[in-house]
């Protein structure tokens, strides 16, 4: 084919025993999280002793890993094959427990209960958009300091862009040496206890614009919450500047994962510039749910012919007055006599009431409803040239997406995950997605 | 005060569109945006995410902090968009407020501004809300409303009811004073009838359950839920009998049949290990995993009627989206009656 990148070898990877943290990065809905679950799973089933932390997983994703709470510390997962004397453990974040752990570490109990009960704190680590990054920086920082586990696994938040767990260190650094913080922090300062004394002459207009717009109270808030983390700020910096090294160290590898849709794909393309821009170091692309075809040798064209010609040989079929079973025919299908299946055949689109019974039955009744000849050979094979038609149409959809992307950069590996029908959500589905990941080429079916 | 306005309760003119990442929600807002824009109606579509994504759909250069026309609906209506920036919406908010040109400066070079936007997300979030909840009060020169109707491609679902509930934690912090007064406006405009949260799917399990969560957190708000978009349908090339049929073809005959058949269209020979016979298997796992997509498909269906709320369908446009993909969109959505939703209750 056209497509020549170098491929992204999974395996080597994570049994490099120098690999200790690897962060699944990406646009949001491409699989990020079943990504980061299925290599831990493989990591750890090769031998390694892995950690998964997962920011905001699928409820029955986190539950196949046994994530039934937020409890904020590592659970070893269970119904893994330790054969190779790994194993994996997973936790999902709590951004307010992990923003409270630091307050209470590193502040003594009487500033640290100040902390805790200041509004504004409180606001502040609930989780708007910004801190949830921060946390997992930390948490990250956290995992690595204590040393329990030889490969790390990241999967980063949702953000409104990808990027922003890169940005969040060097945002909290640059932030902590403003001089508004400074500027907050003075009052305070030159008046011993917070907000006793009020500022002094050069600071009025400041602070007398400030209070208008504010309120005065809340920036009596804001002063005593900054004033309190006075002392933390120190120790917060230098841990998100080690956090931020650690991830440009030779024992981190960054996947960019996408799926091979135009706007994954761009956002990916943003973030490889990123990575290589801040010298972090990119290990490669995963690309989730790409199509491939057992036939595709036949392309959609010839299929598309061939279904046509055959449903003109179905009209001709004596008693066979059905339309040929195709998207094109949205009339009545069938004739109850001829095709017992039909009964069922409500146009999907106005799913009834009763589904659920319907989809019980599915394929338990089908072998009933497969009477020989309950459809004429010429229209069935039809339908299935049109739905191979349509699958090529897909697969050739996505190669060029694909291919547009390679000749940016043609230098990036590539690991491809076949399409799964359904979502994953137990440790066998992750084992699917963990060989297909290894293998890289999505076999075809 | 609404409820005495008149008996038939009007259409909502704030439409906040989210949706589980991935699930084309820019796209949606921006179909929304020109369907609602007919009839020499003005639209103005909303981006707070700074992603650049609205300027990219409509394949224009990324927008400024400005509002500017950026597409001509059928039938003469106008859409207008505008990228919010926090920063310089800051600024803009303490100007109109407060008269603080200098000062404004001022705490710009302080790095105010950023403690504002950055460290303090809640203000910022504050900022993006309050922006749009003016433009829908705002009085245009005849002294008319400015805009019909205003569209937000919001933040993603999982974050949607943080993110309009700012408001209300933001005056909970300020308690009192002018913070407090235009947190409590902004929330007055997002929990009346003028508002509707539209949330995007697909019919995919994760979304479908993301959507499904995220309507009981913002019914749980008391946030006006509107409709569900079920966006990027794939056609049904198959229909459900033929698809199961295919998918049971297990037997010797049947097989044969479909070769053979394969064969007359001229596919090869229908003989063991001929070209169309080598076809057969392949296609059938094809058909295979079709129809468990269908029945897939069917399931999530089901759980979003139980939502209850008006829903949409959009079509999956092959090769991406391009302008005159957006217009089909608009066009379908409008033929679906989307002009005439109701918010929650409001039916």
């Amino acid at each position: 084919m056209s497509w020549q990148t170098p491929s992204l070898d999974i395996d080597p990877l994570l049994d490099d025993r120098t690999t200790r943290i690897i962060v699944c990065c990406g646009s949001g809905g491409v699989g990020k999280t079943t990504t980061a679950a299925a290599l831990g799973l493989r990591a750890a089933e090769r031998g390694r002793t892995v950690v998964v932390l997962t920011i905001d997983p699928a409820r029955r994703l986190a539950q196949s890993m046994g994530l039934t709470e937020l409890d904020n510390t590592p659970r070893r997962v269970a119904g893994i094959d330790e054969s190779a004397g790994g194993q994996l453990h997973a936790m999902m974040l709590d951004m307010k427990r992990t923003f409270d752990d630091i307050v209470v570490q590193h502040a003594d109990p009487e500033r640290a209960q100040a902390i805790l009960e200041n509004p504004f704190y409180q606001s502040l680590s609930a989780g708007f958009a910004g801190t949830q990054e921060y946390m997992a920086m930390e948490k990250l920082g956290q995992l690595r300091a204590r040393d329990e586990w030889d490969l790390i696994i990241v999967d980063t938040p949702p953000s409104r862009s990808a990027l922003d767990f890169l940005d969040a260190p060097k945002r909290l650094g640059s932030f902590l040496d403003g001089r508004f913080i400074k500027l907050l922090m003075a009052p305070a300062k030159a008046g011993g206890r917070a907000g006793m004394k009020f500022l002094n002459v050069g600071l009025s207009m400041m602070t007398g614009a400030l209070d208008k717009v504010v309120g005065a109270h809340l920036l009596r808030d804001v002063q005593t919450f900054v004033a309190a983390m006075d002392t933390m700020f120190g120790g917060f910096r230098k841990r998100a500047d080690a956090t931020y090294r650690l991830l440009q160290a030779p024992g981190t590898a960054f996947l960019v994962v996408a799926a091979p849709e135009r706007d994954a794909l761009r956002e990916a393309s943003y973030f490889v510039e990123r990575l290589a821009a801040e010298s972090m170091p990119l290990a490669g692309l995963v690309l989730n749910r790409v199509h491939v075809s057992g036939a595709a040798r036949l392309t959609a064209e010839r299929a598309l012919a061939a279904a046509e010609a055959l449903e003109d040989l179905a009209a001709e079929w004596p008693g066979a007055g059905d339309p040929a079973p195709s998207a094109a025919s949205d009339t009545e299908v069938g004739d109850p006599v001829d095709c017992p299946a039909v009964e069922n055949l409500t146009d999907d689109r106005i799913a009834d009431r009763d589904t659920g019974k319907a989809e019980g039955k599915t394929f338990t009744d089908e072998v009933s409803l497969t009477e020989p000849d309950g459809l004429p050979a010429e229209s069935l094979a039809a339908g299935l040239l049109r739905l191979h038609a349509e699958r090529m149409q897909v697969v050739a959809r996505e190669s060029r997406t694909r291919d547009r992307f390679a000749s940016v950069h043609p230098d990036v590996a590539v690991a491809e995950v076949a399409a799964l029908p359904g979502d994953v959500h137990d440790l066998e589905g992750l084992r699917a997605v963990g060989e297909r990941l290894a293998k890289g080429q999505p076999a075809a079916a | 005060m609404s409820a005495q306005h008149s008996a038939a309760p009007s259409a909502p003119r704030l439409h906040i569109v989210t949706g589980k990442g991935g699930t084309g929600k820019t796209t949606v807002a921006a179909a929304l945006a020109l369907a609602l824009a007919d009839e020499g109606k003005r639209t103005l579509l909303v981006e707070v995410e700074g992603r650049g994504g609205i300027a990219q759909l409509f394949e224009t250069e990324a927008l400024p902090y400005e509002e500017r026309k950026i597409a001509v609906a059928p039938g003469g209506g106008d859409v207008h968009a505008l990228a919010i920036d926090p920063e310089l919406a800051l600024l803009d908010y303490l100007d109109m407020f407060y008269k603080l040109g200098r000062a404004g400066r001022a705490l710009k070079k302080l790095g105010a501004i950023d403690f504002a936007t950055t460290i303090a997300p809640g203000l910022r979030d504050v900022l993006l809300t309050g922006k749009a909840c003016e433009a829908v009060r705002r009085k245009g020169a005849s002294g008319g409303r400015a805009y019909d109707a205003v569209v937000m491609d919001a933040p993603p679902t999982g974050r949607i009811t943080r993110f309009l509930n700012v408001n209300d934690e933001v005056a909970g912090l300020a308690r009192f004073g002018p913070i407090y007064n235009q947190a409590q406006a902004v929330m007055r405009v997002l929990k009346s009838a003028e508002t509707a949260v539209h949330l995007v799917t697909l019919l995919e399990e994760m979304p479908v359950q993301e959507t499904v969560d995220g309507v009981a957190e913002l019914r749980a708000a008391g946030l006006p839920v509107g409709a569900v978009v079920v966006n990027m349908l794939r056609p049904a090339v198959l229909d459900e009998a033929a698809v199961r049929i295919a998918a049971s073809t297990q037997r010797r005959g049947q097989r044969a049949a479909v070769a053979k058949a394969l064969s007359q269209a001229g596919l090869g020979g229908a003989r063991r290990g001929g070209l169309a016979e080598r076809l057969v298997d392949p296609l059938l796992e094809q058909a295979r995993e079709h129809a468990e997509r269908v029945a897939l498909e069917r399931r999530e269906r089901a759980e979003i009627e139980e939502l209850g709320l008006p829903t949409y369908e959009l079509e999956l446009l092959g090769d991406g989206i391009e302008v005159g993909g957006l217009y089909r969109l608009a066009n379908s959505l409008r033929e679906q009656g989307i002009s005439g939703t109701q918010r929650e209750g409001g039916r």
